[in-house]
């Protein structure tokens, strides 16, 4: 994955900070709760519900399974349909082998639909080396783009920032934003729109992702809700895709699994108001498709954690979860936040730095993050396989051995809750070092005189 | 039915209370419950920080000591989900049959009615193993609704983490202390005197905090309410 976020801290350094700004608290809350509701509403709409989730989870699983001929037979049809093949083992060549497809047409500025796949690759960055100018036409994705940030959620990457704070930005960084700009949601997307409009209709080239491949037809598939994606579908020249090699279906049908999961899941709504699918190159314009690897063979290699590769993007994860709702998106140091973020980052990435091994720890294990996972990837299941595989620090590992040992023989444990007992006393109101974590904000509860093994015993029951 | 209580540790050293009132309640109900005194911890906390190797031994352990009952009943959601939900993926062997205390009154001894007096304002928080994990419903809240005397008020945003999770408490204590912050806010907002639930560790948290807020408001396990009667509450 891209090294953009290199030299963050660990995830409960970026929290601790995050948790303090009412601000974003606030607009965390709202938003969440608000999409949480939506989805909710229209789920329990569909009584087979249950069935359409395995159904995306059976697909997902054999598609995954079967891979290589899939990827095999897609890459033959949109070769025949008259679009070009490229394969990227990582970022870098993925990155290359844009930039040159980019200056092969002479141009130096491209219009982009949403993707997390050249978020996650640092695409625009690795353009702007090469002297090339990457325009995000999503309404949140510009506000993040000419906010020089980093978007903070999958569907909303503008989570947290208010429209205050959207305002000025758009006065201050977007060409031709009317000086009478006010903060009212319309006059910002209408100024977005006019500033959006001109690029489409000047752009030559336009960058994608998609949310599906479809291997029996060779067809890609956009959703989306604002219609830029459309516009850079189907207006510029040339169409570069640059996409995951989890993200291909079998067959067409499949579609209708999917298409039903994703909308509802995502948004919270019945349908996505826009679907683009293209097969190929159409007559007189170019379509190259970048299949991008970037870890994801490694990941489908380790039996607990492949089932991450099953996601759809959907951010339903993200909306439930407890610790997302407080620590926001930049904390966890990637374009993949949330529960979804904690397993696939450091599948993506490894766990080398600091922050990629604190991530598989940044969930309580509350299981929210996988009811409403629409194909029942089991997260809080990959986050405890992932922290068995990550580094401990050595005063943790020397307690957890201690505990170990105590709890080994159940008279080491009474002896020890004996010891606790007689010192109860004794016990400081805060406690020190890591422990502090506790003690901070809660009170320590009182230590009982006796146990419950030792009062089993008194009473004579044994 | 040969019925053996795992206290688990946790209550075992901190909350003996919940533990008596277990057995209390289960003998009241006419169940000889038994104690094996070689138990020690499911290996939860070790699973759930990273330790699979130890948790893996103490799960082997747990399956040897209770090899031989007909049940085995746990006043810790939590600690029953680990061994019903966690075991199977840690390839322990004949994995013994474990019920949350809510499951064993209502879906083993067929009662909704424990014949309990608690004449106070309560609101239930339903732990997210318990929900989530077991999948527990609405058993807890039956339960309560039959205590004579008992208001039961809603809690909103009931099915939210409290933000304890375990070592999760302490390693990321700042977003533990905001979902706590705002687990609290709701229960203020109940104006119940009690906060019930059926894990100690949910409520070593949000106890402790209530605590240190001096909110006037106290926790308890679900089976020492129910434990309590006319003649001598616990």
């Amino acid at each position: 994955m891209s090294g953009v976020y290199i030299g963050m801290p660990a995830f409960p350094q970026n929290a601790a900070k995050a948790v303090q700004n009412s601000q974003l608290r606030f607009n965390l809350r709202k938003a969440t709760h608000t999409i949480r509701g939506r989805r909710a509403a229209v789920v329990g709409e569909l009584a087979d519900w249950a069935e359409l989730r395995q159904a995306g989870k059976t697909i997902k699983d054999h598609t995954l399974r079967h891979l290589d001929r899939y990827l095999i037979e897609l890459e033959e049809k949109v070769t025949a349909a008259g679009g070009v093949v490229h394969w990227a083992r990582d970022a870098a060549e993925a990155n290359r082998i844009v930039a040159r497809l980019v200056k092969d047409t002479g141009e130096t500025e491209v219009v982009k639909v949403k993707s997390m796949a050249t978020m996650e690759i640092g695409l625009n960055e690795a353009l702007a080396e090469e002297g090339i100018e990457a325009f995000e036409t999503d309404l949140a994705e510009l506000i993040v783009q000419l906010g020089d940030d980093f978007p903070s959620h999958i569907l909303v990457p503008a989570i947290h920032r208010n429209r205050a704070e959207i305002r000025e930005l758009f006065l201050k960084k977007m060409a031709g934003a009317p000086k009478d700009l006010t903060d009212e949601p319309r006059a910002l997307a209408e100024a977005a729109r006019l500033y959006l409009r001109k690029r489409f209709l000047e752009a030559k080239v336009a960058i994608s992702g998609a949310n599906f491949m479809i291997a029996e037809t060779g067809t890609l598939v956009v959703l989306e809700s604002e219609g830029n994606g459309r516009m850079c579908l189907t207006l510029p020249k040339t169409l570069i895709s640059v996409v995951g090699i989890e993200k291909l279906l079998p067959a067409w049908q499949d579609l209708e699994v999917f298409l039903q999961l994703l909308p509802r899941s995502s948004t919270g709504e019945r349908m996505n108001p826009y679907t683009s699918m293209w097969t190929g190159a159409t007559e007189g314009q170019e379509f190259h498709l970048v299949l991008l690897d970037n870890g994801r063979t490694s990941v489908l290699a380790d039996k607990v954690g492949r089932q991450a590769l099953r996601c759809i993007r959907c951010s339903a994860c993200l909306n439930v979860c407890p610790v997302y709702e407080r620590a926001g998106g930049h904390s966890y140091g990637s374009v993949y936040p949330g529960p979804i973020g904690a397993i696939l980052t450091p599948q993506l990435r490894g766990m080398d730095t600091e922050l990629d091994r604190s991530l598989p720890y940044a969930s309580s294990l509350c299981g929210a993050c996988y009811e409403v996972c629409p194909v029942a990837i089991d997260i809080p299941s990959v986050l405890v396989d992932l922290r068995a595989k990550a580094r401990h620090p050595r005063t943790e590992k020397a307690g957890m051995a201690a505990a170990g040992w105590v709890f080994s023989r159940s008279k080491r444990l009474a002896k020890a809750q004996r010891f606790g007992g007689r010192m109860r006393r004794l016990v400081p109101k805060r406690l020190p070092g890591p422990l502090s974590g506790w003690t901070d904000t809660r009170d320590m509860p009182e230590i009982p005189a006796e146990s419950f093994r030792d009062w089993w015993v008194r009473e004579g029951n044994r | 039915m040969r019925v053996a209580l795992f206290i688990t540790c946790v209550n075992d050293t901190l909350f003996p209370g919940t533990g008596k009132a277990t057995v209390g309640l289960l003998r009241r109900l006419g169940v000889e419950v038994d104690f094996p005194l070689a138990q020690t911890c499911c290996g939860q906390m070790h699973l759930n920080t990273g330790y699979r190797d130890e948790a893996v031994k103490l799960a082997g352990r747990f399956a040897e000591t209770f090899a031989g009952y007909d049940a085995v009943v746990a006043p810790s959601g939590s600690c029953a989900a680990m061994v019903r939900e966690q075991y199977p993926h840690l390839d322990i062997e004949n994995i013994p049959k474990v019920y949350d205390l809510s499951e064993f009154l209502v879906d083993v001894l067929k009662t909704t009615d424990v014949g309990a007096y608690f004449p106070h304002k309560v609101t239930y928080h339903p732990t997210c193993h318990s929900l989530r994990g077991l999948k527990v419903g609405d058993k807890p809240f039956t339960l309560l609704e039959n205590v004579r005397g008992l208001e039961l008020v809603p809690l909103p945003g009931a099915e939210e983490c409290c933000g304890f999770g375990g070592t999760f408490a302490v390693k990321n204590r700042d977003v533990s202390a905001a979902m706590c912050a705002d687990k609290i806010g709701n229960v203020m907002k109940t104006g119940a005197e009690v906060l019930c639930a059926a894990d100690n560790s949910c409520l070593l948290h949000i106890g402790g905090t209530l605590k240190r807020q001096k909110s006037g408001v106290r926790v308890l396990h679900l089976a020492e309410i129910l434990a309590s009667t006319e003649e001598g509450a616990e």
